[in-house]
């Protein structure tokens, strides 16, 4: 019999070497999160998965799971957390959820309703983000990075391409194309690359998709994001390869 | 008093009366007057007070955004928008629709032209034309018609509803759906959603049929004032299809000059910029278009029901082709060229929705799953659509990265504006020169103007070099001094210092 934590007052298992966000999936219980993908390493930098560990805050993405720890994620207090970084990350960027392609199915905006965001809550930066659209095949549009960097590092440990990195520091950080041009075009990007599927928002698009799922058919339509995640839970890599957090491109 | 009431010869000591915002009408708009001390009227003006701005924001962004993004151009007629930009962007994808995109796009739009019109005609409007235009300011209002007569109210508020369930099961929801895309549609009409909507149709048919009597019924209890309240003359435009129908989703353009004479007939709105320019006006944020062949000055015309209605030649349902040959009858045609003859008009395009919706409903082409197609791509796209309120024109030029690089709008209430400008004034010489002003005197001005249904917000989506003009007055409202910024954006500063 393996080893338990409780999480909000129920018992969790965990099987060696798991994080407490991993365990916690596998069992059944949400931890919000936006950088925590199951093919990567875990990455800690959204901050949304936040728990309190015996009391002390930490990223339950990055926390090892051990024996009789007592981990609070679903309060109030966290909650709120919560939805301010939900927040700022909207203030950031420009999201404008009406017209975007990815409404529906995007992390962001499913957390924001899940999180019951109603407002804005900050004075927005509108920071000027032309876009990228001189790949045949991929629009980029920077002005929805979240700078979860699950496109660098897939294209990086999955594709082996290292098309995609950060730049900047602080408020001026940002998500860049690795070539001379800094244009899409001059990379080796490919339509089925790993790092195509993994946006969680949307910045990594195919072109000419658009709005051809129709509205009640996308994935935040049907459930709720708290949901949704523990459908794919533990969001493995099929036999095929098909990871059911990835989208298909197609 | 100048003949033409737009701007006065001498403004100084003028007194100026303002009805802002115009109320019940879609958008931010007012009116101004300029009167003397004998209440005598020198200028009005309608003005458009909202800044917007699609033209310019779009510019940069993917064309398969287009259609959902520029429908948030109006949350009342979103689905016109949200067409004609979709029937651009088939040609740039250079597709020719399926039968069942196209019926489903057609579905669409007539779910939206009854809503809209029961909304205008029952919620807007109601108030004025049965309590009477100067009646009690406090019941002047929907409320008072939920009061008054609410058999009527509850008429409005149904076939509003079935309209936005329409617009729901094609476009995915009541408001800002995501139905049409670029070379079709993205789902079908399934039997289930087909059959919700057949329980009621019958119903819907019946009501706006009483709807339409409901119209002629006001003409007939005030025969003189209907005819003749805000009536001027004017050129009209509209769609018709190959064969001189009315056709609300596709067709040619046909303008036709004041006393009837054809302009231009089945003319391919694609090149519409060879027939339709547009002018601006240092006082109003709405550009004013013209026919190129009349010029700047007299090629203003008309567009939406009544220009319609009188203007095709039949209307492809029995009910609202009926309807038409007693309207176009009626007083010896008279009804067919008054300023109120669109509520009667708007009506009678009501019931041909809602004839158009029965017949769409019993085609098995809504079942079919070919949903989309494109062919050779194309730089430029034009679609042009009769939304509820007249002549609506989308023009997207996009580059070789799929980016729209440029984008003109000319929408309904534009192609209006001077015809709203020309009602006003007359009701201004009919109703209000030399007399004194009262709240129900001036609400013979918004009534001209709800005549036209217009959509403000939909109207002011401009930015750029717009004009504009500044002024300086003094205590007794002599200028000063002038700043203007022309279309080109030059500036220009005018002191009228002694």
């Amino acid at each position: 019999m393996s080893d338990t934590f409780q999480l909000d007052g129920a018992a969790v298992p965990f099987e060696p070497g798991q994080t407490v966000m991993q365990a916690a999936l596998a069992a059944g219980h949400y931890i919000p999160h936006l950088c925590y993908h199951p093919e990567f390493k875990p990455h800690g930098s959204c901050k949304l998965c936040t728990v309190k560990v015996n009391g002390r805050t930490t990223a339950s993405c990055t926390m090892p799971a051990e024996a009789n720890l007592n981990v609070e994620s679903n309060i109030e207090e966290l909650n709120a957390l919560r939805r301010t970084l939900v927040q700022m990350l909207f203030a950031e960027g420009n999201h404008f959820c009406p017209s975007c392609e990815k409404s529906g199915n995007c992390m962001l905006q499913a957390l924001g309703y899940d999180l019951e965001v109603h407002a804005t809550g900050f004075r927005h930066l509108y920071p000027d983000r032309p876009l990228d659209a001189s790949h045949p095949d991929v629009l980029l549009d920077f002005n929805r990075c979240i700078l979860c960097e699950l496109c660098v590092r897939a294209s990086s440990e999955v594709d082996g391409k290292n098309v995609f990195a950060l730049s900047g520091r602080g408020i001026t950080k940002h998500l860049i194309v690795n070539a001379e041009s800094g244009k899409l075009s001059d990379t080796d990007f490919a339509l089925y690359d790993k790092a195509m599927q993994v946006c969680p928002v949307g910045v990594i698009l195919p072109k000419r998709v658009g709005f051809s799922q129709p509205i009640g058919e996308r994935r935040y339509d049907k459930r709720p994001i708290s949901a949704q995640a523990l459908d794919d839970a533990p969001r493995q890599v099929d036999t095929s390869g098909n990871c059911e957090a990835c989208e298909d491109p197609t | 008093m100048t003949d033409t009431l737009e701007t006065a010869a001498h403004p100084e000591n003028l007194r100026r009366v303002a009805i802002d915002p115009v109320s019940r009408v879609e958008g931010h708009g007012k009116v101004t007057l300029l009167l003397d001390e004998n209440d005598r009227v020198h200028q009005v003006r309608l003005h458009i007070v909202e800044f917007r701005g699609f033209e310019k924001f779009i510019q940069g962004r993917p064309y398969w955004e287009a259609p959902v993004m520029v429908q948030r151009l109006c949350g009342i007629c979103p689905v016109s928008h949200h067409l004609a930009a979709s029937k651009a962007m088939d040609m740039i994808v250079g597709a020719t629709l399926t039968p069942t995109a196209e019926k489903v796009r057609r579905l669409m739009h007539y779910g939206q032209i009854l809503q809209s019109h029961a909304l205008h005609f029952f919620h807007l409007c109601s108030p004025d034309l049965l309590f009477g235009f100067d009646s009690d300011v406090a019941k002047r209002n929907i409320v008072g018609i939920v009061a008054a007569y609410p058999d009527i109210a509850k008429q409005g508020v149904l076939l509003r509803k079935f309209g936005q369930e329409v617009i729901r099961i094609t476009a995915g929801k009541r408001v800002h759906g995501t139905g049409s895309i670029p070379g079709g549609v993205n789902k079908n009409v399934s039997l289930e959603e087909r059959d919700y909507l057949l329980k009621d149709i019958e119903q819907i048919v019946t009501w706006s049929r009483e709807s339409v009597g409901i119209a002629r019924k006001l003409f007939e209890q005030n025969l003189d004032l209907y005819n003749n309240f805000g009536r001027f003359k004017a050129h009209t435009l509209n769609i018709v299809r190959a064969d001189g129908a009315m056709d609300l989703y596709h067709g040619g353009l046909r303008a036709r000059d004041m006393d009837g004479k054809t302009l231009f007939d089945h003319y391919d709105y694609s090149h519409y910029w060879d027939v339709i320019f547009e002018d601006v006006k240092p006082w109003s944020y709405m550009k004013f278009p013209f026919l190129r062949s009349l010029g700047t000055e007299n090629g203003w015309y008309r567009v939406g029901p009544l220009s319609r209605v009188t203007q095709c030649d039949f209307i492809p349902t029995p009910l609202a082709e009926a309807e038409r040959k007693a309207f176009m009858a009626f007083d010896g045609g008279k009804a067919a060229g008054a300023t109120l003859g669109f509520h009667w008009a708007r009506m009678i395009e009501m019931l041909h929705a809602a004839e158009q919706i029965r017949e769409l409903l019993l085609d098995p082409d809504l079942q079919g799953n070919d949903l989309v197609s494109k062919g050779v791509r194309q730089e430029r796209g034009v679609g042009v659509i009769e939304a509820p309120r007249g002549t609506l024109i989308h023009h997207y030029k996009v580059d070789e990265n799929d980016q729209i690089v440029r984008c003109n709008l000319i929408v309904s209430t534009t192609h209006n504006n001077q015809a709203m400008n020309e009602a006003i004034r007359q009701v201004a010489r009919q109703f209000i020169d030399g007399k004194k002003l009262t709240e129900g005197l001036l609400n013979h001005i918004e009534v001209a103007i709800r005549a036209f249904d217009p959509c403000l917000s939909c109207a002011t989506h401009a930015l750029g070099k717009m004009p504009l003009e500044v002024e300086l007055l003094d205590a007794e409202g002599g200028r000063v001094d002038m700043l203007t910024r022309s279309s080109d954006g030059t500036f220009a500063c005018q002191s009228d210092h002694a």
